[in-house]
């Protein structure tokens, strides 16, 4: 049996990085391969490589046995490679089948493409109706469309590129059972991600990159977590230490907050209500895109329209407060989007600085630029942020040192509350794990954390008691000894008020 | 086969942000003698016109100043707005209406009111370009109307109501029926700066309006706030900078430095009202903040190097029977290969080998497409 795929020295330069240094892959016909690595390993830009997207500096690509230069996607397509990205490209406003619709480059009718979605979804088992507009479909049920279209291009190589990154449990195991029937038909699939646990249970083999080179080539089945780990960054991450702790008074609370969504296919929040206490770190599980923005912006102060007296911050009413003034009462804030919200790309470290603080401004209102540069440089070191000083523009910095150099700037305010969502989104793994060390660091100084976050394993990890968000509307709380993985999965559904309040099982 | 080719820098190159202007200056005189060449005239003393001529002597150098002294104020309010991500086209009209109001005050002063007048004058201009620009930040903020169109439509508002003045109530009673002003009296015109020059106090005071931009652009929390609406407007609600309150004061204070621009002028070299006030100083000024990187010291050297282009144009026209609008070809020429040059700052050239296909690749490749398609289509 020839082999499906077959890279050999595949090279690829940039201007300051290598991002692929001679990566060799074989991937055979039928089998789910994993290509496993850290945001920055180089994944990515092999994956444009096979898709046609990127052309190599240096390297051969051979696709059943024939060598082959993959010029475009489309030219990748026609040789029965297909991808679903992580972010998906569908017009909300149309339905399933006119959005695969457009996407293929042949004759046939909206009618015959209807057809085909249904019969690809039944030989899969990928549920879905055609005719539903496409803002009706939660997350996982575009996932489903955009999988229907790549299979409908009869694909001998499908690439995932982290797929299971915005679903639920359930829904990962549902898309494992169809990724495990797409390739017993014989189509190749390479599967890319970062989650050890979902390698070990799907692939057949794995190649592990880091720094741009193939650091490793096995069996996932037989690794355990630990070994890929360490082929993946090279060392173990170091363990957390939790402490208990007796959680103190009532720091933020959250009253029956209802807000119509401001953006459009926003969501609406239906009567949240929680309450995080000092020294307690609180979290919010969900799939993205059910509230947690909404809910993130009104804690924040950049909405608000909520009334003073739902969201409350050290006993005062704030909800009319706007956010600077809810940072002075103590309330520090690190939002999802780490580029134009967080900081502005193109301000230096220090410029970015004033975002959020005001300490270095003279008793007259004036920038002091020496002592700000020497705050900047304090926050650097304490939070080994890896630049070239504070001079250096944010988006100089990698995904994880700007994450660092955010988490740190708010951190380092001493808040009295600290709100953050996604803390380790596209962060690597030793980077993540200090990031969590320092959330419990600060927890242990009292604070009140309050953590909004898609990584389940993470809040499992960090958290002391947890809300799960789901259309809009939060679970009651729940203890994290008392929970499970499974009865998690089923409230990111919304289904809490079936089970019971306390212990979902 | 080698082409040509831009790749991006990964970081933006220091020496070619500073030698992209002179680059650009030097591509818009070629060019220009390329002009003057093929309109027939020695190339060497036209571009001694527009090069040499304006700053040979004390006097030329003042004529300079005068020119550059309106271009100064009024991209130093425009740069506010710009960095503000704020697009006021319309500073034209808001130094017509500082002009107008300054003449308001100039036309009904009594000589009893001293020399302090003169204050009074630049004051009221100043409001009046601020009102002007006021109009389109509230109809910016209430209805989301356009502040590109809004700003630019009210230019020609504003040149209506100098029309109407300067024909109509405001008209000299002993000045042949031409259309404009009686000459204001000597008191309320801004003092000289020295003898033999028409130079006024207008050009310190620019100059403050330099070093108090900068001042509020790099070392005050609201002007930085400003540029971080520019620049990210999500990271400045996030921070807490109001985005109707940036708006208010980026257009605000270049209406205000317009308005002031075009009191100083009526009441300094122009001396009256007439329907010339307006010379386009309001939309060059677009030009010296662009060139000028909108920063306040650029600005100061642009707009030198525009007034430079107005009395090269002027002198081109007198010396060289040369078309007057020669100065806008210049001015736009500038422009566009400023923009053109500064693609070097965050790109660069670079020969490359172009990928190239031998014949049993591409017929190779053609085959496996031409049976995916077939298989695709059953």
């Amino acid at each position: 049996m020839t082999q499906r795929l077959d890279l050999r020295g595949i090279t690829k330069r940039y201007p300051s990085v290598v991002a692929n240094d001679g990566i060799s892959l074989q991937v055979q016909a039928g089998e789910i391969h994993a290509v496993l690595g850290e945001n920055g390993a180089g994944k990515s830009t092999l994956m444009k490589i096979i898709y046609g997207a990127v052309m190599p500096d240096a390297g051969e690509i051979a696709f059943n046995g024939q060598p082959v230069r993959i010029k475009s996607p489309q030219h990748a397509r026609a040789l029965g490679i297909s991808m679903v990205f992580q972010h998906f490209s569908l017009f909300e406003t149309f339905t399933v089948a006119q959005n695969v619709w457009l996407g293929l480059q042949s004759s046939w009718s909206l009618q015959e493409v209807s057809e085909l979605i249904s019969d690809k979804a039944q030989a899969y088992g990928l549920e879905i109706d055609p005719s539903r507009p496409v803002h009706t479909l939660g997350v996982g049920e575009m996932q489903r469309v955009e999988i229907i279209r790549a299979l409908l291009t009869e694909p001998q190589l499908l690439i995932m590129d982290e797929p299971t990154s915005v679903l639920t449990p359930q829904a990962v195991d549902k898309l494992f059972e169809v990724l495990k029937r797409i390739s017993a038909q014989g189509c190749s699939i390479l599967y890319i991600s970062h989650k050890l646990h979902e390698i070990r249970e799907l692939c057949n083999h794995c190649t592990v990159l880091r720094n741009g080179r193939v650091t490793g080539v096995c069996r996932p089945s037989e690794e355990s977590n630990e070994s890929l780990s360490r082929l993946m960054i090279g060392a173990e991450p170091p363990a957390l230490v939790r402490h208990v702790q007796a959680a103190g008074q009532t720091r933020l609370s959250v009253n029956a907050l209802s807000l119509s969504a401001m953006e459009q296919f926003g969501m609406d929040l239906k009567a949240v209500s929680l309450t995080v206490c000092s020294g307690e770190v609180v979290g919010i599980a969900g799939v993205s895109g059910n509230g947690q923005r909404e809910l993130l912006m009104a804690l924040s102060g950049e909405d608000v329209r909520s009334s003073p007296q739902s969201i409350e911050l050290m006993g005062q009413s704030v909800g009319a407060w706007g956010p600077r003034q809810r940072r002075e009462a103590g309330l520090h804030v690190v939002a999802e989007d780490r580029l134009g919200r967080n900081v502005v790309a193109e301000m230096s470290l220090q410029e970015n600085m004033m975002l959020t603080r005001e300490e270095t401004l003279s008793a007259r209102g004036l920038i002091r630029p020496q002592a700000l540069f020497e705050q900047t440089q304090h926050i650097l070191q304490r939070f080994q942020v890896k630049s070239n000083g504070p001079q250096s523009k944010a988006k100089s910095l990698s995904g994880g040192n700007l994450q660092k150099f955010i988490m740190g700037r708010e951190m380092d305010a001493a808040p009295q509350v600290f709100v953050v969502s996604q803390p380790t989104w596209g962060v690597d793994v030793g980077s993540a794990a200090q990031i969590r060390a320092q959330v419990l660091a600060l927890k242990r100084e009292g604070c009140a954390v309050l953590v909004v976050s898609e990584e389940l394993d993470e809040l499992f990890e960090i958290c002391d008691r947890l809300y799960v968000m789901s259309q809009g509307r939060l679970s009651p709380s729940i203890l994290r000894q008392d929970a499970t993985l499974t009865g998690v999965g089923v409230w990111m559904s919304g289904l809490w008020e079936d089970t019971h309040a306390s212990t979902p099982s | 086969m080698r082409q040509l080719r831009l790749e991006v820098r990964s970081e933006p190159s220091e020496f070619w942000r500073w030698v992209s202007p002179l680059l650009a200056l030097l591509i818009t005189v070629l060019v220009g003698t390329v002009l003057f060449m093929a309109m027939g005239k020695d190339p060497v003393r036209a571009l001694m016109v527009f090069f040499w001529e304006p700053i040979k002597s004390s006097y030329a150098l003042g004529e300079l100043m005068v020119k550059a002294t309106p271009l100064l104020l009024i991209s130093l309010g425009l740069g506010l707005c710009f960095r503000a991500n704020v697009w006021n086209i319309g500073a034209e009209g808001q130094y017509v209406m500082g002009a107008i109001f300054a003449s308001g005050v100039a036309l009904h002063a009594e000589p009893s009111w001293g020399r302090g007048v003169v204050v009074l004058i630049l004051v009221v201009g100043t409001f009046g370009g601020l009102l002007w620009a006021g109009i389109v930040a509230v109809l910016r903020e209430r209805f989301n109307a356009n502040e590109i169109l809004v700003s630019l439509m009210m230019v020609y508002v504003a040149t209506m109501v100098l029309s109407y003045l300067v024909y109509g109530p405001w008209k000299d009673p002993n000045g042949y029926n031409f259309p404009q002003s009686k000459s204001f009296d000597v008191y309320t015109l801004v003092p000289r700066l020295v003898q033999g020059s028409r130079m006024t106090w207008g050009l310190p005071l620019a100059l403050l309006g330099a070093g108090l931009s900068w001042l509020f652009l790099y070392r005050t929390r609201m002007g930085f706030g400003l540029q971080v609406t520019g620049l990210a407007p999500m990271a400045a609600r996030l921070s807490g900078f109001s985005s109707s309150k940036n708006l208010y004061t980026a257009l605000l204070v270049s209406g205000a430095c317009a308005g002031l621009a075009g009191a100083l002028e009526v009441s300094g070299p122009i001396g009256q009202l007439t329907p010339y006030v307006p010379v386009g100083y309001g939309f060059a000024a677009i030009i010296v903040a662009f060139v000028g990187r909108l920063h306040p010291l650029g600005m100061v050297m642009s707009a030198l190097l525009m007034s430079m282009f107005y009395i090269g144009g002027e002198l081109a026209q007198s010396r060289l029977g040369l078309p007057k609008s020669l100065t806008g070809v210049f001015q736009g020429l500038l422009l566009f290969s400023l923009l053109i040059c500064d693609t070097l700052i965050y790109q660069r050239l670079c020969w490359i080998q172009r990928p190239s296909f031998t014949l049993p690749e591409l017929t190779a490749g053609l085959a496996a497409r031409t049976s995916a398609i077939e298989t695709q289509g059953h």
